[in-house]
């Protein structure tokens, strides 16, 4: 009983942090989804979403000065590619929120937030790896855990392993 | 005293004394050069590649380039079922295989919304603090050996091979162990488990004090490591560091205590953070104390959870365990404290599937090491060496 | 003074080919590429340290592989790696050895089937001489292995090839079959 009251007390920190967001920004993000396990909500408006980023970051009352995890996810049933965010605002005020971006399945973008948190940096570069969605205003966006001439995008619901690379057979 | 230029050769500086020309300096063109350390490199833990630009003895920059382990774990998740994914986040960081069954573990019950039986929840921190004491003890000895100090390695191992054993005896696997379970573990301790590891921990105890007896209060070792790498505590959170290299930074974040979880808010430990009085806070020897540090601490969590933990009568580990783990259509973020950081997880389930549409690991080596190319600008070459040890990192969770 | 030096005091000579000696000084200093992929390193790190001690059979790692006659692929080769391992394995003196160490660089290991990015095993690229089987393997399995690289070293010939000491050494040993179908039978009985 005790453990549950304390879940739903860290969701209305989370749906507090979300009102204020909605205040600002209004029409481009989403409704709250008020989950019990990972509350979040998602960026309408992709161009605004390093905007979102930065007031997430800099407001007295959002601070959010963590990026726990950045998640790319492939949706085939939609035609879409996304990015997941979990963040906190760490050693502040503890509350915790994660947002959804997504752009179109082919040749879709992101804007980056790399210069926002250092974190997303590498992540961002591992999910164009994995998926293939290029994030504008990224540093230097290459491949990081794949060689640079891999093929194809290997998280992707459809993707069909090569056969050879550099004259090695790679199926088993 | 004249100044000639040597047309892009650099320039010499010099001055006439009567008829005779003297060079007071010469400061001669210099070329940046270029050095590949690794993948196969015995200081660089793995296979982790960095080329260097170098100016001399001065690195202008160290740029990481990762995967040469990477062994698609998040592939291998999405087409086997949630309970047989345990093993694969065993070779994730596989120096501290039961923390990352832990974190993975928790992750899946709360989507699952379980209850688990308390001695498992016991059961699950001895395994996991022994684990973290032996992860460690592998970082301490590297690290020693990274800067020239053969024997503390040794004594690591030593001591080490001791916990392998008592995990072994558990689980039946050395190192790679697939012990949690989601909902429970694959098997109760033997009988007289809990009394070796109370010998254990009676025997580590003056056998820790002896380690940083040899390497903390070190002159070679302190040498090396004070003032090097500096990473600010604001910084630090921008780049996402967490675990030690974070308390290293001055900052008192502990997963265990701060988001906690299982039974550790039962339980009485600090969170180690550097004072500045025997280090600078935020370098090499700061975190290196914060794992010194930690292993008193999970000796104190080791011996509280033996005091309190329940009787094994009428107790089977498997009982919570789900026939068939098949969770509600949603999302989950979840995540513990490994020895190197916050190992997290994020899972979607569409509800249908006996499989996870899509798991994904947060790891915190891969996010610790991103700071690399900060950590690394200006610094001497031997101490590039310093701060990849200090971050002590384990390539089977950078890459994956 | 051990039994060697108590057999040849007396006359000070001794007798023997030049395929014993120079078998004998390879086998009893092998000095392997310390060389570690993954996690089957940490236990090959283990055996080397303080409880295994790889240095009484003359066995120590070696940084550079110029130095070194063994490889010990210790841990999954990925595809980024296979050409690393090529170049580091021509880089290596005549004559040379290969261990497989674990699942991994056997045959793929646990990520034979999902695994995009792995090699599906060393022998793929390089040849190897003895595969060291488990996930990772115990120490004690990988010194077997090693005893099983000097065993291999002392059916070596001048003339003859290393495929024909291969064939040699697999006459001389027993199919672990046979030993398994014993043991059985013994518990049957």
């Amino acid at each position: 009983m005790e453990e549950g009251k304390n879940i739903s007390q860290s969701l209305q920190e989370s749906a507090a942090a979300y009102s204020i967001i909605h205040e600002k920004f209004g029409d481009a993000v989403s409704a709250f989804d008020a989950n019990e396990t990972m509350p979040f909500f998602e960026v309408v408006d992709t161009s605004l979403w390093t905007e979102i980023a930065l007031f997430m970051r800099d407001h007295a009352k959002l601070k959010f000065n963590y990026m726990a995890c950045l998640t790319g996810v492939d949706y085939p049933a939609e035609e879409k590619l996304g990015i997941i965010c979990n963040f906190e605002s760490l050693a502040v005020f503890n509350h915790k929120l994660a947002v959804k971006v997504k752009c179109a399945r082919n040749g879709g973008s992101i804007p980056s937030v790399a210069c926002v948190w250092h974190t997303a940096n590498w992540h961002e570069r591992e999910a164009y790896d994995m998926f293939g969605m290029t994030f504008t205003g990224h540093p230097e966006l290459k491949r990081i855990l794949c060689p640079d001439d891999w093929e194809g995008y290997p998280l992707r619901k459809d993707y069909k392993v090569q056969d050879q690379y550099h004259g090695i057979k790679v199926p088993y | 005293m004249q100044e000639l230029d040597t047309a892009g050769l650099g320039s010499v500086r010099v001055t006439r004394q009567s008829d005779t020309v003297v060079i007071l300096e010469k400061d001669l063109a210099t070329e940046q050069m270029v050095l590949a350390m690794g993948p196969q490199h015995p200081s660089t833990h793995g296979v982790l590649k960095l080329e260097c630009l170098t100016d001399g003895e001065v690195i202008t920059q160290a740029e990481p380039y990762l995967g040469y382990l990477h062994r698609c774990f998040e592939k291998c998740c999405e087409n086997v079922d949630y309970p047989a994914v345990v093993p694969y986040t065993d070779r994730l960081d596989y120096l501290a295989g039961m923390n990352s069954e832990f974190s993975y573990a928790i992750t899946v019950e709360k989507l699952l919304d379980i209850e688990i039986p308390r001695r498992v929840e016991f059961i699950r921190v001895i395994v996991a603090e022994l684990n973290r004491i032996a992860s460690h003890l592998v970082a301490i000895g590297t690290y020693g050996i990274d800067l020239g100090a053969f024997t503390p390695f040794l004594f690591c191992f030593r001591d080490r091979e001791i916990i392998l054993g008592l995990l072994e005896w558990a689980s039946g696997a050395r190192m790679l162990y697939n012990y949690i379970w989601v909902g429970g573990l694959a098997y109760d301790v033997p009988a007289d488990f809990l009394k070796r590891v109370k010998e254990f921990v009676t025997y580590f105890r003056p056998k820790a004090r002896e380690l940083s007896e040899l390497l903390t209060e070190n002159e070679i070792f302190v040498k090396r490591t004070l003032g090097i790498g500096i990473m600010p505590a604001d910084v630090a959170i921008n780049y996402g560091w967490s675990g030690p290299m974070l308390r290293g930074s001055g900052v008192k974040w502990d997963l265990r205590r701060n988001d906690p979880y299982s039974i550790y808010p039962e339980l009485d430990f600090k969170v180690p953070v550097p004072d500045g009085k025997l280090s600078v806070i935020g370098d090499c020897l700061s975190r290196h104390l914060v794992r010194a540090w930690e292993m008193d601490e999970s000796l104190k969590i080791i011996e509280q959870c033996i005091d309190k933990m329940p009787s094994a009568e009428g107790f089977n580990p498997r009982s919570a365990i789900p026939k068939r783990i098949r969770p509600k259509a949603g999302e989950v973020y979840g995540r513990a404290e490994n020895p190197r950081g916050e190992l997290g997880f994020y899972i979607e389930s569409d509800g249908k599937s006996t499989k996870p549409l899509r798991c994904k690991a947060r790891s915190s080596c891969f996010v610790n090491l991103s700071a690399m190319k900060d950590l690394s600008k200006g610094q001497l070459i031997p101490d590039l060496v310093a701060i990849i040890g200090s971050i002590d990192i384990v390539l089977g969770e950078v890459d994956r | 003074m051990g039994l060697l030096d108590a057999g040849i005091t007396r006359h000070n000579m001794l007798v023997t080919s030049v395929d014993n000696v120079l078998n004998w000084a390879r086998l009893s200093s092998l000095w392997p590429m310390g060389f570690g992929l993954a996690c089957c390193a940490i236990e090959m790190m283990a055996t080397n340290a303080s409880n295994y001690d790889l240095e009484r059979f003359g066995i120590f790692p070696r940084s550079s592989p110029r130095q070194s006659d063994l490889m010990i692929v210790a841990g999954t080769v990925t595809m980024k790696m296979a050409e690393r391992v090529i170049r580091l394995y021509e880089q290596m003196p005549e004559p040379r050895y290969v261990l497989s160490m674990g699942s991994c660089s056997n045959c793929g290991g646990p990520y034979w089937e999902h695994g995009y990015h792995v090699l599906k095993g060393v022998d793929r690229i390089i040849p190897v001489d003895v595969y060291v089987p488990g996930c990772p393997p115990r120490p004690e399995s990988l010194i077997g292995g090693l005893m099983k690289v000097q065993e291999l070293i002392r059916m070596e010939q001048i003339g003859i090839s290393r495929a024909d000491a291969l064939k040699k050494l697999a006459e001389k040993s027993v199919d672990p079959q046979i030993i398994i179908e014993h043991e059985r039978k013994g518990v049957g009985a």
